[in-house]
């Protein structure tokens, strides 16, 4: 089922040098420069160590600078006297200074800094972990996270650089990649070899649909159920059919997961099964053999069969959990709903189906999710349907969704249709823009595209970039929006660097996103990379924007 | 060119030259006489106080200062006390000690820069005599006052005064004392009659020169060298006694034949020196004393100061000056009559060859029999460094050059880099710039101090000229440069300010490294604001210029470009400084303008002041918002005639602005939580906060459901919602009669398949299957397979003539059900065929 990838696409330039980076910096803060020798999660709550030296390391939220500020004056008020270290990274914000000056703790602790910006995830994946990007940067408008992106950029650019070209949708992403010039300038010039050419700066905002849809790849569906979390998941006792639960780390270096991460579900199955009967083959070989063959069995090819054989049960009884869980009635017909809001039938049967998953108080998230899906694909509500359908939700879910529903506005999520922009006028705008070339697998993947999904977009340009068109014919998909760009720095000979492709997603990626890149390059001989700021999807994605965890 | 060694005068192995530098440009009425003179080392400037101790305050003496050269630099009358000495800094700044202890210090130009006090009983006891030093730590200052003590601050930088220990018998002023630094310690040597004493921070110790004779007598003037290594002491019957400074080894000792005191007596020698020397000087007479006894003796005509350099002695009189040095060996290999050598041998094989004579091949051919042609060159490369003289050394370096043509493997860097070098030193020689550096020197110096120095004396074409010729990288080259020479310009108070900012503008254009910001500060603290906005807005990073604006307290203006630059720290800097320096009114009105940095402080405000947020959002009449905060901060409070106050004051801004639905939704919830708190005061059912749906749950799961018909009344509940709750908590309470009652009180809306499914989910197939009669037709395959009836599901099918439900059903058959399976077979071939 693996596809054969094609024979002449590029290396991937070594990414664990970043984790490497880090690790060294890591430990020789910790344990050189502060002599750590136990670590503890922050938290709000009272520290219990009779150590006289505390040393925080944290991101700079204001949230998590204050639990500090009660901790240090916890100390103080019973009479303990340590010494306090905060070390923030990637960078301090001089609101958490503000903060602990305030609070009346600032002569009390020091702070540092650790310029630590990027987690590779996997061989082609780095997260920025910065999940609160979306919410800050999107509703509240605050771009304090601009100038880490585009330092993330600068790293990048140092190490794999020089980039010739750099694409950009968004305003986030201008004012990222201007930023990232700025670093750029001020820093020394060294000439290297280019590891990666071009460069894709998208905001999220200028696509919801795609993170709001269900997944239906595995990994999008294990992150879906059981999430992901820095690469890494934990099956709970369902899964793992002992009472324990397993922590397992999901990337390339899982074979089995490997294979199948990318498949749409209804064909891990079948994949699996093939998988176990083979490795039935490969212990059956054992009959028959005389000693010789027997030892050299043991030691070469019996570790890695035991291996394989774990992860493949783990994943069998994972895919077992989800199919129980999403063969349900329920998640067919939320899956055809979703099917009739992208290609736009059936639209009243859907409100209704909408409308019964609300009464019957399916799962908050998800009823928000169909809503704005609906919103979104709608290009926005009618005043009617607007009005009943939150009326409703806020009596199921209580009545502090108020501010969320405020929040969905704002970002355009959720949204009550103007006069004289009906979804016709506008699907006659963008139809202009992408025809209806069917791609293969590509669909397989996503089950079916939005028409407006700039996913295609993306598709198409790289299209553009392999025929190095003129430029400006590149700008053309996406007129839409008011803030793209395209930057050519150098026109190079078309060597590997070129056909590496890096990503950035400011706001998160899901899953899926990162699988149809996958499968893209597959198709067309490119690599890519995929930066995000973090992991993401449709239950992430709207649990930033609730607001009734104040 | 046996001119060369004409001036060349033998002492013991070496021989001792004296260079005329320059012929002095100033000219002094009264000569050297009755003047306070200090000139700084490396080729520094010459500063002269006429008369310093005359009293009278109708005649003040004046204070000058002049270029190595004699080149007037400035000129001022001294206001300040009487000066007991002067003394450069290594910085060129020139200090004047006063005879009350107070520290004057001048830049080269003559502004007044800071004073300090060499201590509060100096005043008392008067400073006799003083001395500045250079030791690692930077200039140092020392003292000797009336009343005996010294006192030293090693660096004047970083003031510590140290007073040293008394001396024992010592009355008044000492014969002489001299500042070591030794061990990285600062000491005095003192001469106090017969006896010689080390003073250090603790501790006062007698000490013996080793080998001084006894009939030396008591010593009159000491000196120690450049480097603190050599120390020369003069005694009262005219012996010299040199040693070395730690008094651990005497050199030589000789006798002078001079019973009086000399006026000045210096070291004069050079790294790798053959034969170290002092050089004393009287009222006419120059004398140069080596450690072989010879002795060099000049007539002086005119009174002189020494000036002791690292590699030699500079002689300064009112007429000229002259550098008097060791002939280094180099050059007496070259230059020595019948030298061998292969430099003088390359020399002259280059001169015959200049005269096309074959005599150049007789020599060439010598050096390169003895294989030394790689030595030549490198001996007159290394001699032409050492000459002063263009002339001489051109022909060095083209015989050098000429040499290096019968060379294969040969490294140019030495000649090329000397070439350059010599270029640059000459140069700075030229009288006009006055900085007569030799180019040991100028190795030990740097080229960053030079160009420094160059900048520091305004020379700013020439340091320009030097950071191209040799190269540079601009940023630590003409972009420093420009930098100071554009803090100097915005100085100058006869130019506009426009015209200032274009001639800056036009100079440093966008010169990597230099920053307009700071030649903004400049000008700002030179009390030009208006100049420095015209310079901050050539400034590139709009994040530099922000503090600047601060200060200068054009806050908008600092808002507007924090914003610029993307940086939110900056932004959250000028909007902190902003708050406490503005009226809250203002300070909103200028956030309104700057959505991002208001959204920055809302961001803040939300954890750190609620309260704040809710005046902004009143001053921008944002009822919205508002609404929105006042919602929120309803669920902080616990109480809850809180809460609905907070409510209502929602409900009324959300009428305000027009936000129907939400005041609705609000009123609603209100009059949801006064019902729970009635609810939860009568029945203690517990249904405060919960949400409509909840409650309605709670209160049908407690058997209250009148009440939840109250709510679904009240609420305007749909029907669909109510219909599915009420079934949901039956069916669960498996109250089947009940279920039954209310599935007959009227048309459910929503359809009767619900029932069957409900029904199965709590396991009761009985009752399911009473409502599969009434389910729709086009639902009734459905829910005849809910219940498990495969038989009516496919009688329904067929019925229905739908092929996709038979397959429906033919999926769910099992082997044993052939006959169905059959049937369902039969009909879906009649249904296609159809």
């Amino acid at each position: 089922m693996a596809h054969s990838a094609r024979r002449d696409s590029p290396e991937l330039p070594d990414l664990s040098l970043l984790k490497r980076l880090a690790r060294d910096q890591l430990i020789y803060l910790l344990e050189q420069q502060h002599e750590v020798d136990k670590l503890y999660k922050v938290e709000h709550k009272p520290i219990v160590s009779i150590s006289d030296q505390i040393c925080f390391l944290i991101r700079p939220r204001i949230q998590t600078v204050k639990w500090i500020c009660d901790v240090v004056n916890a100390d103080k008020a019973a009479g303990k006297f340590r010494r306090y270290k905060i070390i923030f990274t990637p960078q301090k914000f001089y609101a958490c200074e503000a903060v602990l000056e305030e609070q009346g703790v600032f002569g009390d602790v020091t702070t540092d800094e650790w310029a630590f910006y990027l987690l590779p995830l996997d061989e082609d994946i780095i997260s920025l972990e910065l999940p609160e990007f979306f919410r800050d940067n999107f509703l509240a408008g605050d771009q304090r996270w601009v100038r880490t992106a585009a330092s993330a950029l600068h790293l990048l650019h140092s190490l794999f650089g020089p980039f010739s070209k750099v694409y950009g949708i968004g305003r986030c992403s201008k004012m990222t990649y201007e930023s990232w010039r700025e670093q750029v300038e001020q820093g020394e010039q060294k000439a290297r070899h280019a590891e990666i050419g071009n460069v894709f700066l998208i905001d999220r905002d200028v696509d919801f649909i795609t993170p709001l849809c269900s997944q239906v790849v595995y990994e999008g569906l294990v992150d879906d159920i059981f999430r992901i979390k820095c690469g890494c998941v934990e099956f709970g006792p369902e899964v793992t059919s002992s009472d324990k639960s397993l922590k397992v780390m999901l990337n390339s270096q899982d074979k089995v997961f490997n294979e199948i991460r990318n498949e749409h579900f209804s064909n891990v199955f079948g994949f699996l099964s093939q998988k176990a009967r083979n490795l039935q083959t490969a212990y059956d070989k054992r009959r028959g053999m005389d000693i010789q063959q027997m030892k050299t069995f043991v030691s070469e090819e019996l570790k890695g069969l035991k291996q394989e054989h774990r992860l493949l049960s783990l994943h069998i009884s994972a895919s077992e959990s989800i199919m129980k869980k999403k063969t349900k009635q329920d998640f067919q017909e939320l899956l055809k709903t979703e099917h009739c809001l992208l290609e736009g039938f059936e639209i009243r049967e859907c409100i209704s189906f909408i409308e019964e998953h609300i009464n019957r108080q399916v799962s908050m998230i998800e009823s928000l999710r169909l809503l704005c899906l609906l919103s979104v694909t709608e290009n926005g509500l009618l005043p009617k349907d607007f009005k009943s359908l939150k009326a409703q939700y806020l009596q199921s879910y209580g009545a502090d969704h108020l501010l969320t529903f405020s929040n969905l506005k704002q970002l355009g999520l959720l949204v009550e249709q103007q006069p004289g922009e009906t979804l016709t006028v506008m699907e006659s705008k963008v139809g202009k823009l992408v025809n209806d070339r069917t791609a293969g697998k590509l669909t397989d993947a996503f089950s079916s595209l939005a028409k407006k999904s700039h996913f295609r977009a993306l598709s198409r340009k790289l299209n553009l970039v392999k025929n190095k068109d003129h430029p400006s014919y590149l700008m053309a998909p996406m007129l839409i929006n008011g803030h793209e760009f395209a930057v050519t720095a150098d026109p190079q000979s078309k060597s590997d660097a070129q056909r590496i492709i890096l990503v950035m997603f400011l706001g998160g990626c899901t899953f899926s996103e990162i699988s149809a890149l996958r499968f893209l390059g597959k198709e067309k001989g490119y690599k890519f990379i995929v930066v995000t700021t973090a992991i993401t999807n449709s239950s992430r994605l709207l649990e930033a924007l609730l607001d009734n965890n104040v | 060119m046996a001119f060369i060694t004409a001036n060349w005068n033998p002492l013991g192995d070496a021989f001792y030259r004296k260079t005329e530098l320059y012929e002095m440009f100033w000219s002094l009425r009264d000569g050297l006489r009755d003047s306070l003179i200090a000139a700084a080392p490396y080729g520094g400037p010459i500063a002269l106080l006429r008369e310093p101790l005359r009293r009278s305050p109708s005649t003040r003496p004046q204070l000058e200062i002049y270029s190595a050269s004699g080149v007037s630099i400035t000129s001022f009358p001294w206001k300040s006390g009487p000066v007991v000495y002067l003394g450069w800094s290594v910085n060129d700044e020139l200090l004047c000690v006063q005879e009350d202890g107070t520290v004057l210090i001048y830049d080269l130009f003559g502004s007044f820069k800071r004073h300090f006090s060499m201590g509060q009983e100096v005043v008392q006891s008067q400073v006799l005599e003083a001395k500045v030093f250079h030791s690692p730590y930077g200039t140092g200052v020392a003292i000797v006052t009336g009343s005996s003590r010294f006192t030293l601050a090693t660096n004047i930088e970083d003031l510590k005064l140290r007073r040293l220990p008394e001396v024992p018998g010592l009355q008044g002023r000492p014969s002489c004392w001299a500042v070591l630094t030794q061990d990285r310690q600062t000491k005095v040597l003192v001469s106090s009659g017969p006896e010689l004493y080390v003073l250090d921070n603790t501790s006062c110790t007698a000490v013996y020169p080793p080998g001084l004779s006894p009939q030396a007598g008591s010593i009159v003037h000491m000196s120690v060298s450049f480097s603190y290594k050599y120390l020369a002491l003069f005694t009262e019957t005219g012996r010299l006694w040199t040693g070395l400074s730690n008094l651990q080894e005497r050199l030589s000792e000789v006798d002078t034949k001079q019973a009086a005191t000399p006026r000045q007596m210096v070291w004069c020698r050079r790294p790798r020196s053959q034969q170290p020397s002092v050089v004393l000087m009287w009222d006419r007479l120059l004398l140069v004393v080596g450690s072989c006894n010879d002795t060099i003796q000049f007539p002086l005509e005119d009174q002189s100061v020494l000036v002791g350099e690292l590699d030699g002695v500079r002689i300064i009189s009112s007429s000229s000056q002259e550098l008097l040095q060791e002939v280094p060996l180099v050059c007496q290999d070259i230059f020595k009559i019948a030298s061998m050598a292969p430099g003088a041998l390359l020399l002259e094989a280059h001169r015959e060859y200049e005269k096309s004579s074959q005599k150049a091949d007789e020599y060439l051919r010598e050096i390169k029999e003895q294989n030394v042609l790689g030595d030549a060159v490198r001996q007159c490369v290394e001699a032409a460094a050492h000459e002063y003289d263009p002339d001489t050394q051109k022909a060095l370096m083209r015989a050098a050059s000429f040499g290096k043509c019968f060379l294969t493997e040969f490294s140019p860097d030495q000649f090329v880099m000397t070439c350059r070098e010599l270029r640059v030193l000459n140069a700075v020689r030229e009288s006009s710039v006055g900085m007569p550096l030799t180019h040991t020197q100028f190795k030990q110096m740097t080229l960053q101090v030079l160009i420094d120095r160059l900048v520091y004396r305004q020379f700013y074409p020439l340091a320009i000229e030097v950071c191209r010729y040799l190269k540079i990288p601009d940023y630590q080259g003409v972009s420093r440069v420009l930098k100071h020479w554009a803090s100097c310009k915005v100085q100058q108070k006869d130019l506009t300010d426009e015209a200032i900012a274009r001639a800056v503008c036009a100079k440093v254009g966008d010169s990597p490294g230099v920053s307009y910001s700071d030649i903004a500060a400049k000008a700002y603290e030179c009390g030009r604001p208006e100049l420095a906005i015209k310079l901050l807005d050539f400034e590139a990073r709009s994040g530099q210029q922000v503090p600047l604006l601060l200060k200068m307290k054009r806050s908008q203006l600092a808002l507007s470009k924090a914003v610029e630059s993307g940086d939110t720290d900056l932004v959250y800097t000028v909007v902190t400084y902003l708050k406490n320096e503005m009226n809250r009114g203002d300070f909103f009105m200028t956030l309104r303008n700057q959505p991002v940095a208001l959204s920055l402080y809302r961001q803040f405000c939300k954890l750190q002041e609620p309260q704040t947020l809710k005046d902004l959002y009143n001053q921008d009449d944002d009822h919205q918002e508002l609404g929105n905060f006042y919602v929120t901060s309803s669920y902080r409070d616990k109480r809850l005639e809180g809460r609905l106050a907070q409510l209502q004051s929602a409900v009324d801004e959300y009428n305000k602005a027009k936000n129907d639905f939400a005041a609705k939704a609000t009123e609603e919830e209100m009059r949801l939580l006064r019902f729970q708190r009635k609810l939860d005061d009568e029945k203690g059912a517990g249904l405060l906060g919960l949400s409509l749906q909840a409650t309605m749950e709670a209160l049908m799961s407690l058997g209250l459901h009148k009440q939840a018909e109250q709510l679904y009344r009240d609420f305007r509940v749909p029907d669909k919602r109510y219909w599915w709750l009420k079934l949901k908590s039956l069916a669960e309470k498996e109250q089947w009669e009940e279920l039954e009652k209310f599935s007959k009180s009227k048309k459910s809306p929503i359809g009767y398949l619900a029932f069957v499914e409900v029904c199965m989910k709590n396991n009761n197939r009985h009752e399911a299957k009473k409502y599969v009669s009434k389910v729709t037709p086009e639902q009734k395959v459905k829910a005849h397979l809910a219940v498990g009836d495969l038989e009516g599901a496919a009688d329904a099918a067929i019925e229905r003539k739908n092929e996709a439900e038979m397959g429906a059903v033919l999926s769910r058959c099992s082997a044993s059900d052939r006959l169905l399976m059959d049937k369902l077979n039969r009909a879906r071939v009649t249904a296609a065929k159809k």
